[in-house]
């Protein structure tokens, strides 16, 4: 039984279902629970990103430019037209979608570094976009969104709700609206990795030539990966904002797409839940150093080198290589 | 009746070299083809252009009959071609199996959405993927390494897992570059059976190979080149009577 389960292609959802549940009991304040839906977002996020840069081997320096994107276009279409969030939200990725695969289509052909300089100044562009058409986005001062709302039922980080006779506050609900966001782009990805489509994605890694003399169309899958990752980007962006109530282009900026791909890179690179690790790390750890003070960003950068140096496969895969390892030396040296 | 492949004054030069020069032949549907030749002769090169991994500067290949001028590999393996690679291309992120049911690609056609929501027409697909791409292990001598990683496998196994990739795509015609290069003699000769008894499903078999004991006992016909041109083409028994090919491996 137990055996069977870990087997199971789901073990890892069951595990982050069940953390995501316990989670609560150790957060004793609003603030730990407005830190915990910020992660969750973000690890959707990078969930997201990882199927591009883990499993199909491109990169992609510029994903912030889709996050800030998905976050603007929610903003705008709900605060400044009054669209409802939903379909704002799903305006917003269509729109990323297919700006995502207008842009794709010629830089995808990059290979390495010329791939990251084409993303990059992909970024660059929307956050120089964001930053100057005052008119629409209100500039560097940002701009202030509604809450997230469905037929009319508000969901706000500063109102109160009850659930099954339980008053809980607004960061709770959020808390819990997040959790089950990340837990179906999860789930959503787990479902495109394990399948043909999943399985062509990773062969543009492994060996592009292998992938095309077998009849996948790399350039085609590339595009697709690309897309549906500026997807995750653009709907996360937009419940961000929601959530934040105020953006700024600065979630559009190079360090923010730099802060999506070391979560990637750090979690461990085509381990959906390395990745979130990976979120969660990056995001609590200046929070943790705060005490430092003047020395929080040299232990910051330190922590991450060392990670990388010692963990090069990622913290994630690192970590349950050395579990399992353990596990058989205690049932006998049995592989 | 119309040759399966056919190469028409194929010509390709990188730079001021002539890897390739003036080569024509055809393959006739059922035939083991071999190319030999020292190396450097362009065998190599040759497979790369005829699966459309490079563009010929000059000349024309048919692959039933229709010119593969403006096809990428991907739309060849459509039209049922697929090859192995003498500098072996394994994808080594993913298990042993996954590796032969990515063969499987061009009969898995799956939409985004039956993918995302993992529907039961998406299950079941993948499942007989998966047992057809595990009687294909059987069927080349890997089935040890069912449940194993690519990255865990010998070289020997890994050259065999290779051959079962592009068997697991269907082909009508498969190009096997160097399968024999840096086996052992057991080896060889299990691999030898392999190419009799893919040859013997109806699959046309070109090769790249050095081994002559191998070649000249498996081919129908053979291809020599030297320095890129076409040095001698033949049946087996005419190769091995023929003046200029002797002197070339033999250094006259």
């Amino acid at each position: 039984m137990l055996n069977r389960f870990m087997q199971s292609r789901l073990q890892g959802l069951v595990v982050l279902t069940l953390i995501l549940i316990i989670l609560p009991a150790f957060l004793s304040n609003p603030f730990h629970y407005e830190l915990a839906t910020q992660i969750a977002i973000l690890a959707a996020t990078v969930v997201g990103l990882n199927l591009l840069v883990g499993f199909a081997g491109q990169i992609s320096l510029g994903h912030a430019g889709f996050f800030g994107l998905g976050a603007y276009f929610s903003g705008i279409a709900t605060g400044t037209y009054g669209w409802p969030s939903v379909p704002a939200l799903v305006a917003g990725a269509i729109i990323v979608g297919i700006i995502a695969w207008i842009v794709g289509r010629p830089i995808l052909r990059l290979k390495g570094h010329y791939l990251s300089m084409a993303t990059l100044a992909v970024g660059f562009i929307i956050a120089i976009i964001l930053n100057n058409e005052r008119a629409i986005t209100g500039g560097p001062d940002g701009m202030p969104v509604p809450a997230f709302e469905v037929f009319g039922w508000e969901l706000s980080p500063f109102g109160t709700y009850s659930l099954f006779g339980l008053e809980i506050s607004g960061v709770q609900a959020w808390y819990m609206f997040s959790s089950v966001i990340l837990l179906l782009a999860v789930w959503f990805a787990l479902n495109l990795i394990q399948s043909p489509i999943g399985r062509a994605l990773r062969s543009v890694k492994g060996s592009e030539v292998a992938a095309s003399v077998v009849g996948v169309d790399t350039a085609k899958y590339k595009s697709l990966v690309f897309v549906i990752s500026a997807i995750y980007a653009s709907l996360m962006g937009g419940l961000y904002a929601h959530f934040q109530g105020f953006i700024t282009p600065a979630i559009a900026s190079f360090e923010f797409s730099i802060l999506f791909i070391t979560m990637v890179v750090l979690g461990g690179m085509g381990s959906t839940f390395g990745v979130i690790l990976g979120a969660v790390v990056l995001k609590l750890l200046p929070q943790v150093l705060a005490d430092f003070q003047d020395l929080e960003h040299v232990m910051f950068g330190l922590i991450l080198m060392l990670t990388m140096i010692f963990m090069p496969k990622g913290l994630l895969p690192t970590l349950t290589a050395a579990v399992s390892k353990r596990i058989r030396k205690k049932t006998g040296g049995e592989a | 009746m119309t040759a399966l492949v056919e190469v028409k004054g194929l010509d390709k030069a990188f730079g001021g070299v002539h890897a390739v020069e003036g080569v024509s032949f055809s393959v006739e549907a059922g035939q083991v083809y071999s190319v030999i030749g020292p190396n450097g002769a362009g065998k190599t090169t040759l497979f790369n252009l005829i699966t459309g991994l490079y563009t010929p500067t000059k000349g024309e290949i048919r692959l039933n009959g229709e010119s593969t001028a403006k096809l990428e590999p991907n739309q060849l393996a459509e039209r049922g071609m697929c090859r192995t690679f003498q500098q072996m291309q394994i994808c080594m992120n993913m298990t042993a199996i996954e590796n032969v049911m990515l063969g499987r690609h061009l009969q898995l056609k799956s939409n985004l959405f039956t993918t995302l929501f993992r529907l039961p027409s998406l299950r079941h697909n993948e499942e007989a993927a998966r047992k057809r791409a595990a009687e294909l292990m059987e069927y080349v001598g890997c089935g040890d390494y069912l449940g194993a990683e690519a990255s865990a496998m010998s070289y020997g196994a890994l050259k065999r897992l290779e051959i079962a990739r592009a068997l697991a795509a269907e082909p009508k015609v498969i190009l096997l570059d160097e399968p024999a290069a840096g086996l052992n003699a057991v080896e060889t000769a299990a691999l030898e059976e392999l190419i009799r008894k893919i040859a013997q499903q109806g699959i046309t078999v070109m090769l790249v190979e050095h081994d002559m004991k191998l070649v000249m006992g498996i081919s129908d016909r053979l291809l020599v080149l030297n320095y890129g041109r076409v040095l001698a083409e033949g049946t087996p028994e005419e190769i091995r009577q023929n003046p200029d090919v002797i002197a070339a491996y033999l250094g006259g």
